[in-house]
């Protein structure tokens, strides 16, 4: 009547199983819905873009806001195109918005080049392959980095869609014009990309580009906001998203 | 114990070379502690001297988290007084002198912080 080998490691398995299934099954759940969440408590402030590439083409070849980025944030400047980092620069409108069918769009517009710049997307797939949380979304809505976290594994470059980040495959230091001492550089190794300036949000201040630019091309808003300049434009005319098909939500927003 | 010569003779070099450190420091004087040089005027850092000697790389671990993490740039000191969080805005404006303040005794102590590997050191006349 003993209990045999067989029986007994029968019996083992079944009590593991048991114990394991109830939180695998709920975090099998979980990640089954894809949908955003509403989180118990809505954010106050939602940081967005609106660029209005109208306004920019008024002055051609002008290179003020991304003079202004990259001083402020220590851009490097490689002389190896391929090494090249951005933070906001300039790109053909097809390779912009490569799913718009761009063939009876004004002329005016689509043969021109288009700033693109960070996208701090709602659901930034950027965000979730960082496996040491380098980067991470703010509660504002900024999709921000840790330079001191990241390891350089590049999956977020991977993943994000927009060719927003890049990576210093050299150290950056030699390639600085004019160090602004108030802001960290970059090390070699390390991903890098616009974080909305974050450090003059935090002082309540515009970011660098939007206070650049004198044709007021940019305009940088709180989306939860009804009043705010970025809602008024967005009510009144149209505007593009980049590659809004991926599920992203990217919160710059182009007029049109 | 045939090889009683030999023997002594290995505890006597072993003993020699483990109390090195001893008697290297009864010939030349023990090492010199590092002075670290502070030329600011203020009376007292963001915390008291003795709490930022023993303490100053858990407060810069504190403040980098608080800032990049959170968000917040501001920090309440034990007394009470507020200061920005910012290693070369606020550290560095009383301490400009890199060299002889911090690694006068991180040199000392063969520590190596890769801090200014990417924050901006102040100039300073070699």
């Amino acid at each position: 009547m003993g209990q045999d080998r067989r029986g007994f490691l029968k019996l083992a398995g079944l009590a593991a199983v048991c114990a394991t299934a109830r939180e695998s099954l709920t975090r099998l759940a979980g990640a089954a819905g894809t949908e955003p969440r509403p989180s118990a408590k809505a954010p106050k402030v939602r940081w967005a873009m609106v660029v209005d590439p109208r306004r920019c083409l008024e002055q051609q070849n002008c290179t003020a806001c991304i003079d202004a980025c990259d001083h402020a944030h220590n851009v490097p400047a490689f002389t190896n195109p391929r090494h090249e980092v951005k933070w906001i620069w300039k790109t053909r409108f097809d390779e912009a918005f490569p799913d718009q069918d761009s063939r009876y769009i004004d002329p005016a517009l689509t043969s021109e080049a288009v700033l693109a710049l960070c996208n701090h997307c709602d659901n930034p797939p950027c965000v979730r392959v960082c496996p040491t949380q380098a980067t991470w979304k703010r509660d504002d809505g900024i999709v921000a980095m840790d330079w001191h976290r990241c390891i350089g594994c590049r999956y977020c470059m991977a993943a994000c869609p927009y060719g927003s980040r890049s990576f210093n495959w050299e150290d950056p230091r030699p390639h600085i014009a004019h160090e602004n001492p108030d802001f960290p550089t970059r090390t070699k190794g390390v991903v890098e990309k616009c974080t909305f300036c974050d450090e003059r949000i935090d002082r309540g201040e515009l970011p660098a580009c939007v206070v650049a630019c004198k044709e007021k091309a940019l305009v940088f808003g709180d989306l939860n906001d009804p009043d705010s300049e970025v809602r008024r434009l967005l009510r009144t005319r149209f505007a593009l998203r980049r590659r809004a098909g991926l599920g992203t939500q990217p919160e710059v927003f182009y007029l049109v | 114990m045939r090889d009683r010569g030999r023997i002594v003779t290995g505890l006597a070099v072993f003993v020699a070379v483990a109390l090195a450190p001893v008697w290297q420091a009864a010939l030349h004087g023990a090492a010199r502690r590092p002075e670290p040089k502070i030329v600011t005027t203020a009376k007292q850092c963001v915390e008291p001297t003795a709490a930022m000697r023993r303490d100053h790389m858990d407060l810069l671990y504190a403040w980098r988290d608080t800032v990049v993490r959170r968000g917040q740039r501001t920090y309440l000191a034990a007394d009470g007084k507020t200061v920005t969080m910012s290693l070369t805005g606020t550290c560095m404006k009383c301490h400009p002198n890199k060299k002889e303040f911090c690694d006068a005794c991180h040199n000392y102590l063969a520590v190596s912080p890769y801090c200014w590997e990417c924050h901006i050191e102040p100039k300073e006349k070699s």
